[in-house]
């Protein structure tokens, strides 16, 4: 058994390496990964705050230009990295948890509770649910600097507004994976060694646990690299709209809106545009290239 | 039939009362009320407006009244914009909404279904991978980066195009084209891969084995077959419309219903939110079920069990 699965791993390794696209998607996310830890630790400090160089073109001084209170673009757009792509992971862990562990209980409960469970994941699926998500935001902010202020987390009073986004995006994209769970433990109920297990007696949390979700790693982590993009969308729709991360906190989203603000007839300042929008579309693009190479990484029998 | 579109109903009505009560209870949790303002307002004047706008009470109590006035069909007042009915505000704003939805998602399927029909025919030529790559680049490129971009290109560079605003034809190009870009692009790609399956198989073969003319083979048989991966698309299409135009609107400054969706959650504007809510948790859910139907219509091995 070890040694099947070993074979099974270096087979997919094999197949992940071969396909040269994603190979390159996974170097471009782990460079944009890389500068955004270390990238505005490198930039000069002169680039950090406020000057005069009001929305100066992009040189070599200033690659990406400088916006309205003459920032450094760059610096700002790797600020903005940060931000989403914590809140991106972090989301999308959360939704993990929760679609994971709806999904096993709905599949291998059965019968009524099933069918109640995943009812209820179709009537959420029918809501609009960033709707929701900005009346929720907006509602739990002030809620949660209270909490946060009384409970002596004093110094995370100015992260609220990304630890609520992060919370709620969580909590809204796991229908899905819920739904593919399920599905999932549907067809592995039903096998012998679910049977097996169960007749040695085995308790059901632990057959959960120790038999059912290893079975379902290799689904759930491709459904992984496709939420993170996913959220990280969210998210910046959320801040372009004004709602989400506020300045002087930056986003990909927040920084997109501010660009799309300063466009004018007269001057374009296209770079506070252009900038932003090229580091975040190419990630989301690479994101979405790991997650299908995954699949066919994965998933053998589902050649093209 | 009948007995799926009746539970699907109550469905509805299950949703509706759950979005409004959700609405309703967290926009009082958020702070500041809807008649905050720089100068504060004597407490008189501020009692009488409360009570005006039907804000007064024990909370449970305005809770209930709101429920039977949305029986009634009467949405309320608007907080903000004084004196003037959810029903008035809406009416007004709707079909400019609808006007742009409908575009996008004409520009969506037609556009969507062609590219990729062409693209699974003419299969590894340069049509085929430039419509591929093209339409990967505008899957990862979001609606707001869309919109400015094509304002900055065809209105400021090129200025053939109105920047924003509503009223004319040339001011609805660029807003539904935004809308739908990232949508035919999707779609696209749904199409080209069910085409490309559709085309492998055995009826097609005898098609074309009777000597029937290749566009008709792939328009009149192929296409039929193919198109239901895209029919089961069209109703999350519909609610990232609906989520999209609150985007575009704002974008292009278009007098509809998605711009009061943000207006009013800052302005803490209760009932105004709660319109704009409900009309568009009720399309969503209407849509979907119309999907559905058309689909058991399209494939008639699924049956729809009641």
């Amino acid at each position: 058994m070890n040694e099947r699965a070993q074979l099974g791993r270096s087979d997919t390794i094999r197949r992940f390496a071969r396909n040269r696209v994603a190979v390159a998607a996974m170097v471009l996310l782990a460079l944009v990964a890389l500068c955004a830890v270390f990238g505005p630790l490198l930039l000069p400090v002169s680039h950090r705050g406020l000057t005069r160089n009001q929305f100066a073109p992009p040189s070599l001084v200033h690659p990406f230009g400088t916006d309205l209170n003459g920032r450094d673009v760059l610096y700002r757009v790797l600020e903005g990295a940060r931000v989403s792509l914590f809140v991106g992971i972090t989301g999308a862990l959360i939704s993990f948890c929760v679609g994971t562990a709806y999904g096993l209980v709905a599949g291998y409960a059965g019968g009524k509770t099933d069918a109640f469970m995943m009812r209820t994941v179709e009537i959420l699926y029918s809501i609009p649910r960033l709707i929701i998500i900005l009346i929720f935001i907006n509602a739990f902010d002030t809620i949660l600097k209270k909490w946060l202020a009384l409970h002596g987390f004093g110094a995370l009073i100015g992260y609220s507004k990304i630890l609520i986004l992060v919370l709620s995006l969580g909590l809204i994209e796991w229908l899905t994976m819920a739904r593919i769970v399920r599905g999932q433990v549907l067809s592995l109920k039903a096998q012998q060694f679910v049977l097996a297990a169960r007749s040695l007696g085995q308790s059901h949390v632990r057959i959960l646990t120790k038999h059912l979700l290893p079975n379902l790693v290799s689904v759930v982590v491709i459904y992984l690299t496709l939420t993170v993009p996913a959220v990280i969308l969210d998210e910046s729709f959320l801040s372009f709209l004004g709602l989400g991360i506020q300045a002087p906190q930056a986003s990909w989203g927040s920084l997109l809106s501010d660009g799309a603000q300063v466009i004018n007839p007269l001057r374009s300042n296209w770079w506070l545009l252009v900038c932003p929008a090229a580091v975040m579309s190419s990630t989301l693009l690479a994101l979405n290239f790991l997650g299908d190479a995954l699949r066919d990484a994965l998933d053998p029998r589902a050649t093209r | 039939m009948p007995a799926f579109i009746f539970r699907r109903f109550l469905s509805l009505l299950l949703v509706l009362f759950c979005v409004v009560s959700l609405t309703f209870f967290l926009i009082r949790l958020a702070p500041g009320g809807p008649f905050d303002r720089e100068r504060k307002i004597p407490p008189q004047i501020e009692k009488q407006l409360l009570a005006k706008y039907k804000l007064d009470g024990p909370a449970h109590q305005q809770y209930f009244d709101y429920l039977r006035d949305l029986l009634h069909g009467d949405l309320r007042l608007s907080t903000k914009y004084r004196s003037r009915s959810v029903n008035e505000l809406l009416a007004q704003s709707l079909p400019v909404s609808a006007t742009l939805g409908l575009a996008a998602f004409c520009i969506a399927t037609t556009g969507g279904i062609w590219l990729g029909c062409l693209a699974a025919v003419r299969r590894h030529t340069w049509i085929d991978t430039g419509a591929m790559l093209a339409a990967l680049f505008a899957i990862s490129i979001p609606t707001f980066v869309l919109g400015p971009l094509l304002i900055l290109i065809f209105a400021l560079k090129l200025q053939w195009l109105p920047v924003g605003g509503w009223g004319s034809w040339p001011a609805l190009i660029l807003p539904a084209l935004t809308l739908a870009g990232p949508y035919v692009a999707y779609i696209a790609r749904l199409m080209r891969t069910s085409m490309l399956e559709v085309l492998g198989l055995d009826f097609i073969r005898t098609a074309r084995a009777k000597g029937l003319r290749s566009t008709r083979v792939i328009y009149k048989h192929a296409l039929k077959v193919a198109i239901l991966p895209v029919v089961s698309f069209l109703g999350p299409l519909a609610a990232n419309l609906l989520t999209g135009s609150i985007v575009v609107e704002t974008v292009f400054n278009i007098p509809g219903a998605g711009g009061f969706f943000v207006n009013s959650i800052q302005n803490r504007d209760g009932f105004l939110l709660g319109g704009v809510v409900i009309v568009y948790c009720a399309l969503l859910v209407v849509l979907n079920l119309l999907v559905d139907i058309s689909y058991s219509f399209l494939d008639r091995r699924i049956k729809i069990q009641g």
